[in-house]
């Protein structure tokens, strides 16, 4: 067996209520796993190539980034418009529409429905709304058996752990995990860890529920006000069964899903799962417009926070958020560390944005889990400003006094060290010195943490400032 | 207040902006010349089918194709299958399907999808419970892109319609892509007026 195989999969960050998450330690037991941490950076890896590979076969690829950015810009400019016009096309098609401005009250209305249809069996697809909300507790509180029917994220609830990915929730796990958690709850063989083998065994587990399913559950990738349609994008077609085979759909959806026409949804599917996963659309893509024949359809619009981040002038791009996850397979950060380590409903560099307007204090680490590389904002299909975002979160927990100790003690030494240019020359120059001459040990140890998993740059001969000094500034003027 | 005017009051006190116009999205056409050519490399590098056509008998192979399976369900007229779907028909007595025979609305060249409307269904869960789909399309009915499609008047006139690109599809263990995931093991398109 490889490494891989026999490696224990590390768990995700340690929620210590409203204790700021400590992305940091997660992080580094996920580095230690280091079969589990280089297969992660893999495959998400290789899902980024497949992006560049399918960006490169479309000529009008930045012109549809272009697009989908000012759509999105547009719409939110205009959401209360469009909002009220997808209501008022879903209601004329039969469909039941509802509001809910927080998780709470969005729980309560989907539970209210299932209750009303007495619905104790409800087969869901992948939501990460439904995650934000904690929606599969609230209803197993209810008495409600919720299934999940995408593969990852029914790994991930058997294994009753946090998706770790928008797209791919269970790309933390080996085959060797998921035969773990499958032979101890869907009672698979002991020891097959053949993927063929493990994925037919949940779609036969998972069947039974489908057909006896008293209601279905899906989210939506996007909502048209034109149409008042609801468009839900997966590769598996477990938002189809779930929507059609029993009596009764449910949708939930954020506010911010909705564009404007038909038009635009090209737009958006042309770049979605060549964003995600490098294909040129998802296996399905489903349009939703009214309750199938015999059927009922009910849309849950959510707010949960969306209105208020709406307000703020730095952070409102957030808002166009398409959950392509292109973001986190580019990140470096992100590949290295995994999902989880996160400790938030949504990671990587579109975590480090959302989260925070959630909780600030409990995510106030999360904006400094990135090395601000850009990367991320460069294959984003909707040109959110991520790294910029992430920058300004930065003086955002600064100026609200979010910052940890350490981080305060560093800030504030290195503020009087830049208010001083002669100090400051001073101990850039000694630095650099110091690293030429100090042994090994000394420059990569504990106390070095830019010293850990790279190497320190060899430092030039001579600061830029004393060569122009010297070159281009009368002597003794450096200096002022 | 209820929810609803609270979230839209929220909204509206965030955003002060003078009414702009939506963008518009230009079709971005290129090469309608080959676009049967296209739908079929499209579609095969989704894991979908085509079947080659015998000019004697063009339902040849899906004749074949059916004659070792048990349970077929066809909805357009060309071929007679053994399980008969009524008004009446739950969706998950669709369970045991083997195969599932039906006529797409169109094609489009740029992704090999095929657009499946619930009047080409009949029942929503033909498209998904059967083991494997041959699906009629008509050549003149390709489009050339995601533009064409949704531009198309079909999504006015149904309540449900779905693209479909190849079989069913998952790669969520190790990377490892899987045909038959949830819904069907294989796709087959028949091109054919």
């Amino acid at each position: 067996m490889s490494d891989l195989q026999q490696e224990i999969q590390p768990k995700g960050a340690k929620i210590k209520g409203n204790k700021p998450v400590n992305q940091l330690e997660a992080a580094n037991r996920f580095i230690a796993a280091s079969a589990h941490q280089q297969m992660h950076d893999q495959r998400l890896w290789d899902l980024r190539k497949k992006r560049d590979a399918q960006m490169h076969l479309i000529p009008e690829w930045e012109e549809l980034r272009d697009l989908a950015s000012d759509i999105k810009s547009h719409t939110l400019d205009h959401l209360a418009d469009y909002l009220e016009e997808f209501e008022r096309n879903a209601k004329a098609n039969g469909v039941h529409v509802h509001w809910a401005k927080d998780a709470q009250e969005s729980n309560q209305i989907i539970a209210g429905i299932l209750k009303e249809h007495d619905a104790k069996n409800l087969v869901k697809s992948k939501s990460m709304l439904g995650e934000e909300c904690l929606l599969r507790q609230h209803l197993e509180e209810e008495g409600v058996t919720v299934i999940e029917t995408d593969l990852g994220e029914r790994i991930q609830q058997l294994d009753k752990e946090d998706p770790s990915h928008v797209v791919v929730p269970a790309v933390h796990k080996s085959r060797t995990d998921v035969s773990k958690v499958f032979v101890k709850t869907l009672n698979a063989e002991e020891g097959n860890n053949d993927v063929h083998y493990l994925a037919t065994t949940q779609r036969e587990t998972t069947r039974p529920y489908i057909l006896n399913a008293d209601a279905g559950m899906t989210g939506a990738n996007f909502l048209v006000a034109e149409t008042g349609a609801v468009v839900v994008c997966t590769n598996e077609g477990n938002a189809d069964l779930s929507a059609n085979t029993p009596p009764l759909h449910i949708v939930t959806v954020g506010i911010e899903k909705i564009i404007p026409k038909m038009e635009h949804l090209a737009v958006f599917i042309r770049l979605l799962s060549r964003s995600a996963l490098g294909s040129p659309i998802t296996q399905y893509t489903s349009y939703f417009s009214g309750p199938r024949k015999g059927g009922e359809m009910h849309v849950v619009l959510v707010d949960n926070g969306r209105s208020t981040r709406l307000a703020s002038h730095k952070f409102k791009a957030g808002l166009k958020c398409i959950r392509c996850g292109a973001c986190m397979n580019t990140c470096p950060v992100f590949r290295r560390s995994g999902g989880l380590s996160y400790g938030s409903v949504y990671a990587g560099p579109i975590g480090l944005i959302l989260s925070p307007t959630y909780n600030v204090h409990k995510y106030r680490n999360l904006p400094f889990a990135s090395t601000l590389n850009g990367s991320c904002t460069n294959v984003c299909p909707v040109k959110i400003n991520l790294h910029e975002q992430i920058f300004a979160w930065r003086e955002t927990l600064a100026e609200e006094k979010e910052l940890s100790l350490s981080k305060r003690i560093i800030m504030t030494s290195l503020g009087k060290l830049f208010a001083h240019p002669k100090a400051y020359r001073m101990a850039v120059q000694t630095g650099d010195k110091l690293l030429s001459y100090l042994p090994h040990f000394m420059v990569y140890n504990q106390l070095n943490t830019w010293g850990r998993q790279r190497d320190i740059p060899t430092p030039p001969k001579e600061t830029f400032h004393s060569w122009y000094a010297k070159n281009y500034m009368k002597k003794g003027k450096a200096d002022e | 207040m209820s929810s609803r005017e609270f979230i839209l009051t929220q909204i509206r006190q965030s955003c002060h902006t003078e009414r702009s116009e939506a963008p518009t999205v230009p079709f971005f056409h290129q090469d309608p010349a080959n676009i049967v050519d296209k739908f079929k490399q499209s579609l095969i590098a989704m894991g979908g089918q085509i079947i080659e056509t015998d000019p004697q008998d063009p339902y040849k192979f899906v004749k074949e194709k059916i004659a070792q399976s048990k349970i077929i369900c066809s909805v357009v007229p060309e071929i007679l299958g053994n399980r008969h779907l009524t008004e009446t028909t739950e969706p998950k007595e669709l369970q045991d399907i083997d195969y599932g025979v039906l006529r797409a609305s169109f094609g489009v060249a740029e992704t090999g999808s095929i657009c499946l409307t619930e009047q080409d269904l009949f029942i929503n869960t033909l498209g998904y419970l059967p083991q494997h789909l041959i699906i009629f399309l008509d050549p003149k009915q390709i489009v050339e892109n995601l533009h064409d499609a949704y531009a198309r008047s079909e999504w006015k006139q149904i309540h449900y319609a779905a693209l479909h690109s190849g079989p069913s599809a998952t790669a969520d263990i190790e990377g490892v892509l899987i045909r038959g995931a949830q819904g069907v093991r294989s796709l087959s398109v028949l091109l054919i007026e």
